[in-house]
């Protein structure tokens, strides 16, 4: 049997359903046994700008995209304009033939830059400046078309089913799409109904009109286009595979470890993750009556910190979600948590900065940010996780982290994480282990929080437990929490909180700390989701008989040095890779291990990596072709 | 045994300047605290930054210093985590109505079950007498260069407008008048504010102990606190007594008028009592049922090392 390597790319105005589109797609191929890679891009927007989804499927665990689009399906002229140059030679666009006569000039959300390159481009091949037009070299690169009348398909559909008002619903022109889509590929048609069911559970007439608009679209498809050689026909589903969004992980690793006060202030692409918390809040326990989250909602991110500290004081495990701008105002309280030795744990999704930056867009931009956040010393933990399925199971270890060594935790998750939709392991919540460290039930004699320890983490109390009366405060303290300016008694405080930072790296297991896919003489250094581009195109370069080494660095601060150096003590070229301008990992890795990074591979067009160009940057390196900083410009 | 008030002191030494109105409002606390009988492991004092923020350490409860403006931040997120504690905020004019004003209206629109104490005395006390957000336009105290330029804000008038359920005002020298405003504030069900007059005698040299006396009044310059008078001495009624436009719009409109009243004539006592509106720890019971009996702080995560939850449900539904 050929192997399955298929992406599927839908795109249009937003508010148009692209979004619902992508996740019936995505659900029919993951039903049908397959692989699933999604990703959507979307402007900071909420109507009418460009947002497209890219679905690869795959018969083989994938962990990014690629370049090429094997099948796109258009419904308005914006997508064909903007994608048109991604379908590979045979693989084939569907689009709305009434579109065909549409220029440039008509489509308003085509911004400057990107008209003038596509006019330069139409230009130079001689064509009209329309949809015609870009068709023509697409046809001209061997892709097949396959026009439509998306409005005449709902005419006949309201003629079939004597139900007028289907005319004018436009809104289900992504279900069209997808149905269309799923008919060219001989998808078995089942599972769209049973997938469209299930989606639109909650409202049964909607559920019935969309599965009327997809059997006959489907039909329609299956009737009248041919000649597209791809099929996606199902092959055997793997047992416990589940369907994720990328910001799941976290909630459900929230949920699982017992955070129950996660206060927040919306924004992208952080607050999905607290609507999803907020919706599931109340638990089921095991043998208990119902847990709950309070998931609040705050005037701003200070108040968001502020009441997670509040909240862990009192022994709840708490967090709160955010991402680099609402990082940024929480610095001040990262330090408070730092001194008063809060546990709490601040997810960040990053997104592109700086300031408002690309605020729908992705980024790795907060590494070096999230290290040096906060004024003066104190100890804390920065950890990245590098996709959906680690984030689950590493917040349940963070959350250890934090109890144990009573420090606050930076959890840097992105954007590419966030708005992806894979396919992945069901999570299994019998691994997340709770250990709550030194934190107290029950007080007896005299107690002094801050008391100085051998191991340097002091007893825990809590507010409100019995007899366990402690202060805090931001100013130095002593023992007890009250307020100290004698330089002795400093040194000892700050010693003490200073050393956690040498026993974080002695406690935490080599395994949590960084992950070695293997070393060659040429090894990628990575974190977070670029680990997941990178993987794939090893996997790539080692089908031509290159062999690249790759490690991902989990635990960025405190940097663990001594492993990070071993493991890489054998490789010759270090080449790392992240989504941000400046190489943030290979500073951070240059600062604690004597060694220089040999190539940078970085991007920040705000778009995530792909493997093919991540391929095509190792493959120059290999053949000695490349620059010392390899920048990535691939996507819309 | 009962507490008394002494119970509730801690040994740490008071470095207040002498004469600072401070000390009356933390004796009142320690009052209000004794006679309550709150036990003191179920109370916990949040402060502010400012000479005010040094309040929580001065006494013998669970005491939370944290950051300038922030208090309020802190104090919710303990509540709502552990609503069986007793919350008291206390902080600066600066740190509650400057930089922390946007907290102050959004804990009123949230109303949990604690009380916020303002030490309300004009200045930037610990920051050396600059000019706090209740000071008068025009007014130059001490260690001012020039008058002030900002128009002040009115704590009464934007603690009702911005939903607190009981608002009072107390002042630092009338100490049992304070305490028992303080254990009406706390045993109010709802968010409580008191905006207590404090003198510093350091840097604020017009509203001092002798101006709120009135000794510069000639004709009643015998009378104590002849500026000060008591609202309940008035017959004045702050309490929305049932759940009715009419009556909800005229006690607020009542209590925004009373607290115009500056200059010759101060008011203290309550100016507005709502007890209609829900504490938000209700409101978070409604959407979960068991949150009282069951609050965040009291949920037990782990068997046997092992998480408890049970989630698969929620994995079943994504499971393809
Ligand atoms: C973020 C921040 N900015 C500035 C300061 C400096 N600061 C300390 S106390 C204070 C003002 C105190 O005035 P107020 O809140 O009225 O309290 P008081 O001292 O009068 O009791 C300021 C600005 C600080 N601690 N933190
Ligand atoms: S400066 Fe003013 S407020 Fe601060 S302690 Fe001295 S008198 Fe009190
Ligand atoms: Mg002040």
């Amino acid at each position: 049997m050929s192997s399955t390597d298929f992406t599927w790319l839908i795109g249009g105005p937003q508010g148009s359903g692209v979004e619902s589109g992508a996740n019936i797609f995505s659900r029919v191929c993951a039903e049908m046994g397959y692989q699933v890679f999604g990703k959507r891009e979307f402007y900071s927007n909420i109507k009418g700008e460009h947002s497209y989804f890219a679905v690869r499927v795959s018969d083989k665990k994938i962990h990014s995209n690629v370049n090429d689009v094997t099948l796109m399906a258009s419904f308005d002229a914006e997508t064909i304009f903007r994608h048109y140059k991604e379908v590979i030679s045979g693989g084939g666009i569907i689009y709305d033939a009434d579109l065909e006569d549409t220029t440039t000039d008509k489509v308003h959300t085509l911004d400057p830059p990107f008209r003038e390159r596509l006019h330069k481009e139409l230009e130079s091949k001689n064509k009209p400046f329309s949809i015609a037009g870009v068709l023509e070299i697409a046809k001209e690169n061997g892709v097949k078309l396959f026009p439509v009348s998306f409005k005449s398909i709902l005419e006949t559909l309201a003629e079939e089913t004597e139900n007028p008002r289907l005319k004018g619903l436009i809104r289900m022109y992504n279900v069209i799409g997808v149905s269309l889509s799923l008919g060219l590929v001989k998808m078995p048609p089942d599972s769209l109904q049973k997938t469209i069911g299930t989606i639109f559970s909650k409202k049964k007439e909607i559920a019935k009109i969309n599965q009327q608009a997809a059997n006959y679209s489907y039909n329609y498809s299956t009737a009248k286009f041919e000649g597209f050689d791809y099929s996606l026909t199902g092959i055997e589903k793997e047992p416990g595979t589940l369907l994720v969004q990328g910001f799941q992980g976290t909630a459900l690793g929230k949920m699982a470890c017992g955070c129950r006060v996660q206060p927040y202030y919306p924004i992208t692409p952080a607050s999905d993750e607290s609507v999803f918390l907020e919706s599931n809040e109340i638990l089921e326990v095991i043998d208990d009556r119902p847990g709950s989250t309070a998931v609040i909602q705050t005037e701003d991110e200070i108040c968001a910190m502020g009441m997670t500290i509040g909240s862990a004081l009192t022994g709840t495990r708490s967090a709160t979600c955010t991402s680099g701008p609402g990082f940024a105002l929480m610095t001040e309280m990262l330090g408070w948590a730092g001194i008063n030795e809060v546990p709490v744990v601040i997810t960040n999704y990053q997104r592109s900065g700086p300031s408002t930056g690309l605020p729908t867009r992705h980024g790795q931009d907060d590494l070096l940010f999230s290290v040096f956040a906060g004024h003066g010393d104190f100890p804390k933990i920065v950890y990245a996780s590098g996709d959906v399925e680690e984030s689950f199971y590493d917040t349940g270890n963070i959350f250890n982290y934090a109890d144990v060594f009573q420090v606050p935790v930076i959890h840097l998750m992105d954007k590419f994480i966030a708005s992806s939709v894979v396919t992945c392991k069901r999570f299994d919540p019998s691994k997340i282990s709770i250990n709550r460290g030194k934190l107290l039930d029950k007080v007896e004699g005299e107690y002094e929080r801050f008391a100085l320890t051998d191991d340097g983490v002091s007893p825990r109390s809590r507010l409100g437990l019995d007899n366990g009366i402690f202060w805090n405060t931001g100013d130095e303290s002593d023992e007890k929490g009250h307020i100290t300016e004698d330089p002795i008694l400093r040194v000892k405080m700050m010693d003490k909180r200073m050393s956690r930072l040498d026993l974080i790296l002695k406690e935490i297991p080599d395994v949590e700390k960084a992950v070695s896919f293997g070393v060659e003489d040429m090894t990628v250094i990575t974190w977070g989701s670029s680990k997941g581009p990178v993987l794939d195109a090893i996997e790539m370069l080692k089908k031509e008989g290159i062999s690249i080494g790759l490690v991902q660095v989990k635990l960025l601060h405190p940097f663990p040095a001594d492993y990070v150096s071993s493991l890489l003590k054998d490789t010759k070229t270090i080449i790392d890779v992240e989504a941000n301008h400046s190489g943030q990992l290979g500073k951070l890795f240059k600062q604690n291990v004597p060694r220089d990074i040999d190539y940078f591979i970085l991007k920040y067009t705000g778009r995530a990596m792909t493997s093919t160009e991540i391929y095509d940057s190792l493959k120059k390196i290999v053949e000695n072709k490349a620059e010392k900083r390899e920048v990535l410009m691939h996507g819309a | 045994m009962a507490l008394k008030m002494a119970d509730y002191k801690t040994d740490v030494h008071n470095d207040w300047c002498p004469g600072c109105g401070d000390f009356g409002i933390v004796n009142a606390i320690q009052m209000a605290l004794a006679e309550m009988g709150l036990q003191r492991d179920k109370t916990a004092i949040f402060s502010g930054i400012g000479c005010s923020g040094k309040t929580s350490h001065y006494i013998n409860t669970y005491g939370v210093h944290t950051l300038h403006g922030r208090v309020l931040t802190f104090a919710q997120g303990a509540k709502i985590a552990n609503p069986e504690m007793t919350v008291v905020a206390v902080g600066g004019d600066g740190d509650g109505l400057g930089i922390g004003a946007g907290h102050f209206v959004a804990a009123g629109r949230r109303n949990l079950n604690m009380t916020y104490i303002i030490f309300d005395n004009g200045v930037y006390g610990l920051t050396k007498g600059q000019a706090s957000p209740t000071l008068k336009l025009g007014e130059q105290t001490k260690s001012l260069p020039s008058p002030n330029t900002n128009y002040n804000v009115n704590p009464i008038g934007l603690a009702v407008a911005s939903g607190f359920t009981f608002v009072a005002r107390g002042y630092s020298y009338d100490v049992r008048h304070l305490k028992d405003l303080i254990i009406q504030a706390v045993n109010h069900k709802g968010l409580s504010f008191l905006d207590v007059l404090q003198p510093c005698p350091t840097y604020n040299d017009l509203n001092t102990r002798d101006w709120y006396a009135g000794t510069d009044l000639m004709d009643e310059a015998q009378k104590r606190h002849s500026r000060i008078y008591k609202l309940e001495d008035t017959g004045y009624d702050p309490v929305v007594h049932y759940n009715e436009e009419s009556e909800v719009n005229e006690k607020l409109t009542q209590s925004l008028i009373k607290s115009l009243e500056w200059g010759n004539k101060i008011p203290i006592g309550v100016f507005y009592k709502n007890e209609i509106i829900t504490p938000y720890t209700h409101r978070l019971r409604d959407k979960i049922p068991n949150y009282l009996e069951n609050p965040p702080a009291k949920q037990n995560i782990s068997k046997n090392g092992v998480s408890n939850t049970d989630i698969s449900q929620i994995l079943d539904s994504l499971e393809v």
